[in-house]
């Protein structure tokens, strides 16, 4: 059974008038991976400036191991932070830069009169040196520490930046997309870098990132979040599978968000047709959300098809083609291996799992009509690219 | 793209050569040479008599970028830190008194100093020197303070303290917060974050401001002359005699500035060696 590390307890941000965070709860368990995933402005690396103590928040509280944290500054916190560009020390050699913690002393907690006290405590220069030549091998700079930090690569300098918080011991370790400024083969090895480190040392990283891709390969919780609330907390699987309302749905992988009306339990009335679900619990009659994922619509032949369309536009992407498929004006990303060229009709399938039927939410309507595709698409590729204009 | 731009730097080159290496060439074939054209080295063996206007003049200089550096890096650190209307007022009070005559701004100090000047006009009437007077049994009616060495460092300060100041403080305005939040995630103290970031990360704007201070005040001459009143002859001081002044002399003049210059580079290389590799740091 896992135990509760930190929780925020109704957290709130607000910059002047601006509420960037609007009452948050989460709870972190202990020695999990727990990703924030959102896009720009949605409040992820504030939560995570919160936990590291360089915001309080202007309500709730902030809780690690049960005591509230809230008045903690950085520097007497159990938690290290990867900075989005790294940070490292410029003037200081890789050696020195991954000692510079351990350089200031150890924080105990202790308990004095009933009231917790941080103290620090210097750390013997043998015990120093053996931990940060330990660290630089966990993370494949050996040999290294003489380096300058302006000699090293994007890649090499991510390390040190891992290995400079982590060889504090820290229980908690914070990483603000820390993988943004990589380019993409590096990114995917160092993604699974960070997961075996954080098997190996057992502690719980809190990562943000806008990268639904990189979220779900890599964490055992993914909260979701969006203008300052928390949309979604699950697994990767359930995030997916069943994602709480539109702009998860649409955020998280591609998906077409459609009108839907319940007839009955299991039985969801789009376009006019009734096709089988899974999904029950809604009133008769309910108007709805079902999202389909474009992987899982079958293309048959017209007189098989559940619905019937027009192919507007296809794209072929290596593993499969984007088709866009027209269904009575609305219209859908559909993904198959088959080639379907430009203005032929087909018939489509769909099986009940493929169908997910959402309680209508405020992103219902905005989001999962491909009518638009291509801007939608540069949208998608400018929010990867922008990574660095959220601070 | 290169050769271009080397197209383009061909009349700096020029220009550079006729004001800078043609007239130290000729400072140098001065000073190695007699009234009459030919070598000598007495130029340099004779000046040794001035010994001690070369003391006082690093001295003073010397005092005087200790001082600036005192009083610049606060400020410069405090301005950084404050939000964007007060750098602005701050940078336009600080910029404000260059915009006028550097001699006249010296004259205006010569007035406010002076034995019957503004200041000790002012603490005639506020009774400081009555006070001084009772304290001491001594019966005075105004403090020397022009003609003295504090009147020229004084005046070395006044005028170059910008110069220490806007060097820091860009550099400081330009550090990333990042790498100070940095310092505090892992542990580092307000002190701490200062001693160990913010003050090695700086030096370059202290080295650049500490020669930008120090080059001028060693060769000074109009505000040892109007400050210290010919009681306080420094280098500036007697290179002009010796060219403008009465003890006409271009060849001494000439050997002294050579003299001056290479003591100067030498203290400029020291120092930079020093901060090379912050240097290097910071460019990254």
């Amino acid at each position: 059974m896992s135990k509760e590390l930190i929780r925020l307890a109704g957290c709130t941000m607000a910059f002047d008038d601006e509420i960037v965070l609007n009452k948050i709860e989460l709870s972190i368990q202990d020695k999990e991976f727990l990703t924030l995933l959102g896009p720009s402005g949605c409040g992820k690396s504030t939560t995570l400036r919160i936990i590291g103590g360089f915001l309080s928040p202007t309500s709730g509280d902030v809780l690690f191991d049960g005591n509230r944290i809230n008045d903690v500054p950085p520097y007497k916190r159990m938690v290290n932070t990867v900075f989005q560009r790294y940070a490292l020390f410029p003037h200081l050699n890789v050696f020195e830069n991954v000692a510079f913690g351990l350089r200031m002393g150890e924080t105990v907690i202790e308990e004095q009169d009933g009231k917790q006290v941080r103290r620090k405590v210097k750390i013997p220069e043998e015990e120093i040196q053996s931990r940060v030549m330990e660290m630089l091998e966990i993370v494949n700079l050996g040999g290294f520490e003489k380096r300058r930090i302006n000699q090293l690569s994007g890649g090499q300098q991510q390390r040190v930046a891992i290995a400079r918080a982590l060889v504090n011991r820290p229980k908690v370790l914070l990483l603000d997309e820390p993988l943004g400024a990589l380019d993409l083969k590096l990114r995917k090895d160092m993604q699974n870098e960070l997961k075996r480190i954080q098997k190996a040392m057992e502690i719980t990283f809190v990562y943000v990132t806008h990268d639904q891709e990189e979220a779900l390969a890599m964490s055992d919780t993914i909260v979701v979040m969006d203008k300052g609330s928390i949309q979604q907390v699950g697994t990767p699987e359930d995030i997916y599978n069943e994602p709480k309302n539109a702009f998860v749905a649409d955020f998280i992988g591609e998906s077409n968000i459609i009108d839907g009306i319940m007839r009955a339990d299991g039985v969801v009335e789009i376009f006019n047709r009734k096709f089988q679900c899974l999904d029950g619990g809604f009133a008769k009659d309910e108007a709805v959300d079902v999202v389909i994922r474009p992987e899982d619509v079958d293309i048959v032949p017209v007189d098989q098809g559940q619905l019937k369309g027009t192919v507007t536009s296809v794209t072929f992407k290596g593993m499969q083609y984007d088709i866009i498929v027209d269904f009575y004006g609305f219209k859908w990303l559909i993904q198959t291996t088959d080639l379907c060229p430009v203005g032929s009709t087909i018939g489509i399938k769909i099986d009940p799992d493929g169908i997910h039927v959402m309680k209508k939410s405020r992103y219902s309507g905005m989001f999962g009509d491909y009518s638009s595709y291509s801007e939608e698409y540069d949208e998608i590729n400018e929010s990867q690219e922008g990574w660095d204009d959220e601070k | 793209m290169k050769s271009k731009l080397s197209w383009f730097s061909v009349p700096y080159v020029i220009w550079m050569a006729i004001v800078v290496v043609v007239p130290i060439l000729i400072m140098a074939v001065y000073s190695v040479t007699t009234a009459e054209g030919a070598l000598t080295g007495e130029n340099f063996v004779g000046m040794g008599d001035y010994a001690g206007v070369f003391l006082r003049s690093f001295r003073l200089a010397i005092i005087a970028t200790l001082v600036c550096l005192l009083i610049g890096y606060p400020v410069s650190y405090w301005m950084a830190k404050e939000g964007l209307r007060f750098q602005r007022v701050a940078m336009a009070l600080i910029m404000l008194p260059m915009w006028m005559n550097f001699l006249l701004r010296t004259y205006s100090w010569m007035s406010i100093l002076e034995n019957h000047g503004l200041l000790n006009q002012f603490f005639q009437k506020v009774g400081i020197i009555g006070l001084y007077n009772s304290l001491t049994g001594q019966s005075i009616e105004y403090f020397t303070m022009l003609r003295t060495p504090g009147a020229v460092v004084l005046g070395m300060v006044y005028n170059y303290l910008p110069f220490m100041i806007l060097p820091i403080y860009s550099v400081i305005l330009k550090l990333d917060v990042s790498l100070l939040e940095a310092a505090q995630d892992l542990g580092a103290s307000g002190a701490q974050v200062f001693r160990k970031v913010i003050l090695p990360l700086s030096l370059p704007g202290v080295l650049s401001g500490v020669t930008m201070v120090f080059v001028p005040s060693v060769s000074t001459f109009a505000i040892s002359r109007l400050l210290g009143g010919g009681t306080q002859m420094m280098l500036g001081d007697l290179i002009e005699q010796q060219f403008l002044g009465g003890a006409y002399n271009p060849h001494l003049g000439a050997a002294i500035s050579m003299v001056m210059m290479v003591i100067v580079v030498v203290c400029m290389a020291v120092m930079n060696h020093f901060g090379e590799g912050e240097e290097q740091a910071v460019m990254l």
